[in-house]
């Protein structure tokens, strides 16, 4: 049953993620908390795992979510495939006809439109993640600014970033 | 009666098909081995690889699919390799390229995720991600900022008018996300069911634009 519900779960996430990246987090978040598969502070803890992994950010996810979910490497086949499963049929189908869509208007108006959107999307993600289990004192809150203004001013690399943060929580915690 | 020569042949033609296929294999785990950040950061690898190097696509049509596999929903890096895979060798192509810009990524997370499970409550790492979670959250609300003055942007440049009504008008629209990001956050709206609204908003309001042209024309 749980593998029925895990391939349903990802391929919905494959279906609707439209994006990349980010994007796709809040769709995910909404699957895992309806099932209860994984906490926010789990949750993000798959996020940082999957920025310092290579490989996009969806497969990561999925194949994290499919093992802990059941503890199983078939869960993990399983999601992985059925958040790739929408995009074989979608991609096969718009190769052969998108050379004739690419002016229409009503696909550019769609396409205006869900770049509106993932914004909120990915502003959702962000937000339903300010837990008390993620920000658990004053530290955090300096550590959320500092990696802040690193990123959106500064454009410093996400992984050294995270490296870093984390010598500094050993230092700040332990 | 067997002619050496067409044996040979056939048999270097198969070997070449063969290669064809482990080449396009080994191309895409290269680009999913070594993207880190996924998205936009493998473009200019799969660009060096599959342009430059292999030849299989030309510049121009690397741009098409580009434009489609962002268009498209999914994981990019995977509808790149689609694309590509479907391109060179239908549908044995496909498998070749998807399983190859998938695996790596496939592999390194079961490691990580039971090496992880058996090691998260050890106080130490326990530590380093109490200083890692804040950095994520920030890591993925600081592209906001800029996707929202880009999309604030397009819209003023797509009107061709800098005068303040458009401007003004160009961020009022911002108002569209930010609800919707509430709705999700505070009233636990799917945003699957948020992506259907924008889909069906976006499609209504060009067909009142054409319905109301055409009435026009009459």
């Amino acid at each position: 049953m749980i593998y029925l519900q895990l391939f349903l779960s990802f391929f919905k996430i494959g279906l609707f993620g439209f994006g990349g990246g980010y994007a796709i987090l809040s769709l995910i978040q909404s699957e895992i908390y309806s099932y209860g598969w994984m906490s926010a502070q789990e949750f993000t803890d798959m996020v940082a795992i999957s920025q310092m992994t290579p490989g996009p950010i969806g497969i990561n996810a999925a194949t994290y979510v499919g093992y802990t979910s059941r503890g199983s490497v078939l869960g993990a086949v399983v999601a992985t495939f059925a958040i790739i499963l929408p995009s074989l049929i979608i991609m096969l189908t718009l190769c052969r006809i998108y050379f004739r869509l690419k002016d229409n208007r009503y696909v550019a108006a769609v396409l205006q439109g869900l770049r509106y959107i993932v914004i909120g999307l990915i502003a959702a993600a962000a937000l339903s993640l300010m837990t008390k289990e993620n920000f658990i004192d004053a530290w955090s809150y300096a550590l959320f600014a500092a990696v802040f203004v690193c990123t959106a001013a500064f454009r410093m690399n996400p992984i050294f970033l995270i490296l870093l943060c984390g010598v500094a929580g050993m230092v700040i915690y332990s | 009666m067997c002619n050496p020569n067409i044996s040979s042949t056939f048999a270097v033609s198969m070997a070449q098909s063969a290669k064809i296929y482990w080449e396009m294999f080994a191309s895409f785990l290269k680009i999913g081995a070594f993207t880190l950040g996924g998205g936009y950061a493998m473009i200019p690898l799969v660009k060096d690889e599959v342009v430059d190097k292999k030849k299989w696509i030309e510049e121009e049509e690397f741009l098409n699919m580009l434009a489609l596999a962002q268009s498209a929903p999914g994981v990019m890096a995977v509808n790149t390799a689609i694309f590509i895979g479907y391109k060179m060798r239908g549908w044995k192509g496909v498998v070749c390229t998807t399983l190859g810009s998938i695996l790596p990524s496939f592999v390194i997370i079961l490691l990580i995720a039971t090496v992880f499970i058996r090691f998260k409550d050890y106080p130490l790492v326990e530590a380093a991600f109490k200083g890692i979670r804040p950095a994520v959250v920030a890591l993925i609300a600081a592209p906001l900022l800029k996707m929202a003055k880009s999309a604030g942007m397009m819209e003023t440049e797509r009107q061709k008018s800098k005068d303040r009504y458009h401007i003004l008008l160009s961020w009022v629209l911002l108002l569209v996300p930010i609800t919707a990001a509430l709705l999700i956050w505070l009233l636990d709206v799917s945003p699957i069911l948020i992506i259907c609204i924008t889909i069906v908003a976006a499609l209504s309001v060009v067909l009142l634009r054409d319905l109301r042209e055409r009435r026009a024309g009459r």
